[in-house]
């Protein structure tokens, strides 16, 4: 079952891939380059919300995370490589011991959905209150509302002055995009990831098996953090500056959008999610007939309506694909009730 | 390992003012097979729920194989190899029967022996017809189990069942009772139950509990025969 779902993965690659080379034909790539990097931001929650049954309020606080250490690292080294992998530990770190923190104190749903947005508001409310100068870590002032411009983009490793931009960042971020779907993949594929989908399943279950579930989803959080991370330290390098915008509810409440509407239980669902949605919001922003944030709502509502597990689960179904088996959170709960109505 | 594999002493549990275990003793011994009975309410099914770490019993000490395991969590539990299954049939619903049984098999042992025990657990359980099923859309019985595969395919040396035939068919107690004698030739168990029919079938030692503590201890033509058990229990069925 394993093995198809890799044959798949091969093929989501392969059409990746042509999609890396025809989306500029009809794009720019400073546009381009950002809804690929939304993609990878939906993709860690995609991973830890759909596979992992996380509900995390707060993907921001990892994104913006990593945005800033990256920022800052940058700065002060003056080369992108280690800023980037610092991008990707530091969230990972602030995941796994937040993670550890609500899963050892057998947080649920909502406490967890509630402390993971408190922290992004904490950062958010912190970032903006840093503008004065003892706010500075190295040489980088954090800039407070202002946000932080003028550190180190990214660049060829090893050669600071070969910048990577414009169509060149594309294409490495999207590279990286289709990297870290493979590596996920993989990761689900595995031992650790099968017990987390088990995890997902039932908790208690997995515990009277005899598996530390928490340890496990406090790794797994981790490893969406990390992502999230790498997501906004690309993030930063393409806008060339992070503000504390990047922790706001817009944000996270955005992302969490996206995986609702791409689809949970898959990986490409909320990519496609990120993507579109990233697109509609910048093209709605063009106009002022009608007001960006209410065209969103209305199709959240209509996909919670209409297709309550996402665009692309509801197409594979239709297309009698073989992935119903990682079905979202809610669908599942409210078949499970009728299946217990029934016993 | 030691003669007596699992004891509690002076176990009591209480829920505010209700004392749902009260002071129970109790002793198992080596790849013995003991049922709990009793009316509803009498402590049953929260006495098992402090064996398996479930619960964290107010006061009292468990152990399992002379190790004390008081207030563990049911994953340390677990991990001395002991298998346990919950009143409500606890499964991995959006999984197949296999991958349940093979996740359980597979912390011990890795891949390919997973493989091999998993493939063995649905053989034996006969649930080679419905392996690749989605869990989630089984019978009820068929459910019962899968999560008794998932108990057997760990290995455990003491396993513990609760209430394993309720809800079933007459065929599937049945099978049952033939699942739960092939476990007990390698683990002692552990059955809370209140189908006396269930019961007699498998023949074991008996403990009876009324109102949190242990009301007698024997074996099923005594504790059938016992007037103090027709009145607390089998007396309301006339």
């Amino acid at each position: 079952m394993e093995t198809t779902k890799l044959r798949d993965a091969a093929w989501v690659v392969l059409a990746g891939v042509i999609l890396m080379f025809v989306a500029p034909l009809v794009l720019n790539f400073y546009t381009l380059t950002l809804l690929v990097i939304y993609g990878l931001l939906a993709l860690s929650l995609g991973l830890i919300w759909g596979f992992g049954g996380i509900l995390c309020f707060g993907q921001a606080a990892f994104y913006g995370l990593g945005a800033y250490a990256y920022a800052v690292s940058a700065a002060n080294i003056g080369e992108s490589t280690a800023p980037m992998l610092i991008a990707i530990a530091v969230p990972f770190v602030f995941a796994f011991l937040l993670g550890a923190m609500m899963f050892y104190g057998r947080l649920t749903d909502v406490y967890m959905g509630v402390i993971t947005l408190v922290v992004t508001l904490i950062f958010f409310r912190f970032m903006n209150t840093t503008a004065g100068p003892e706010y500075q870590i190295g040489t980088a002032r954090l800039g407070g509302y202002n946000g932080m411009p003028g550190y180190q983009t990214l660049n060829v490793p090893g050669d600071p002055s070969a910048y990577i931009y414009d169509s060149s960042l594309y294409y490495v971020s999207f590279v990286i995009l289709l990297i870290v779907y493979v590596l996920v993949r993989l990761l689900l594929a595995s031992p650790f990831g099968r017990i987390a989908v088990a995890i997902r399943e039932n908790e208690n279950r997995v515990e009277l098996m005899g598996y530390d579930a928490r340890f496990r989803k406090s790794v797994l959080f981790a490893i969406g953090g990390g992502i999230a991370g790498l997501a906004g330290a690309l993030y930063a390098s393409w806008a060339e500056i992070v503000t504390p915008g990047l922790f706001s509810l817009g944000q996270s409440a955005e992302i969490i959008i996206w995986c609702i509407v791409g689809g949970l239980g898959t990986l490409v669902g909320p990519v496609l999610g990120a993507a579109v949605l990233g697109y509609l919001k910048f093209a709605l922003g063009q106009q002022t007939a009608v007001d960006n944030v209410l065209i969103m709502g209305l199709i959240l509502v209509v996909v919670v309506l209409v297709l309550p597990r996402g665009v692309v689960p509801s197409l594979m179904t239709a297309f009698g694909s073989s992935s119903r088996r990682n079905r979202p959170n809610a669908v599942r709960r409210g078949r499970r009730g009728r299946g217990r109505a029934d016993g | 390992m030691a003669d007596v594999v699992l004891e509690t002493r002076g176990l009591t549990m209480r829920f505010g003012g209700v004392t749902a275990v009260d002071n129970v003793s109790f002793k198992l011994r080596r790849k013995e097979l003991r049922c709990l009975i009793g009316p509803n309410g009498a402590g049953k099914t929260t006495f098992f729920r402090c064996l398996t770490g479930i619960l964290k019993p107010t006061s009292g000490e468990v152990f399992i194989d002379d190790v004390e395991t008081t207030g563990w969590d049911p994953q340390f539990v677990a991990r001395m190899g002991v298998g346990i299954k919950t009143q409500v049939p606890s499964v991995m619903d959006g999984l197949s029967v296999r991958e349940n049984i093979w996740l359980s098999a597979y912390r011990l042992t890795g891949t390919k022996e997973a493989d091999r025990t998993a493939a063995e657990v649905i053989e034996r359980l006969g649930l080679g017809e419905i392996a690749r099923a989605t869990v989630g859309r089984l019978a009820h019985g068929e459910r019962q189990r899968v999560e008794l595969g998932i108990v057997m395919a760990a290995r455990p040396w003491l396993v513990l069942l609760d209430e394993p035939a309720a809800g079933m068919t007459g065929e599937e107690v049945e099978r049952m009772v033939a699942i739960i004698h092939e476990i007990n030739r390698d683990a002692a168990l552990i059955i809370v139950e209140h189908d006396m029919q269930f019961i007699r079938s498998i023949a074991a030692q008996i403990t009876v509990f009324s109102q949190g503590a242990v009301l007698m201890e024997d074996n099923v033509e005594a504790v059938m025969s016992d007037s103090r058990v027709r009145d607390v229990y089998l007396g309301k069925r006339g």
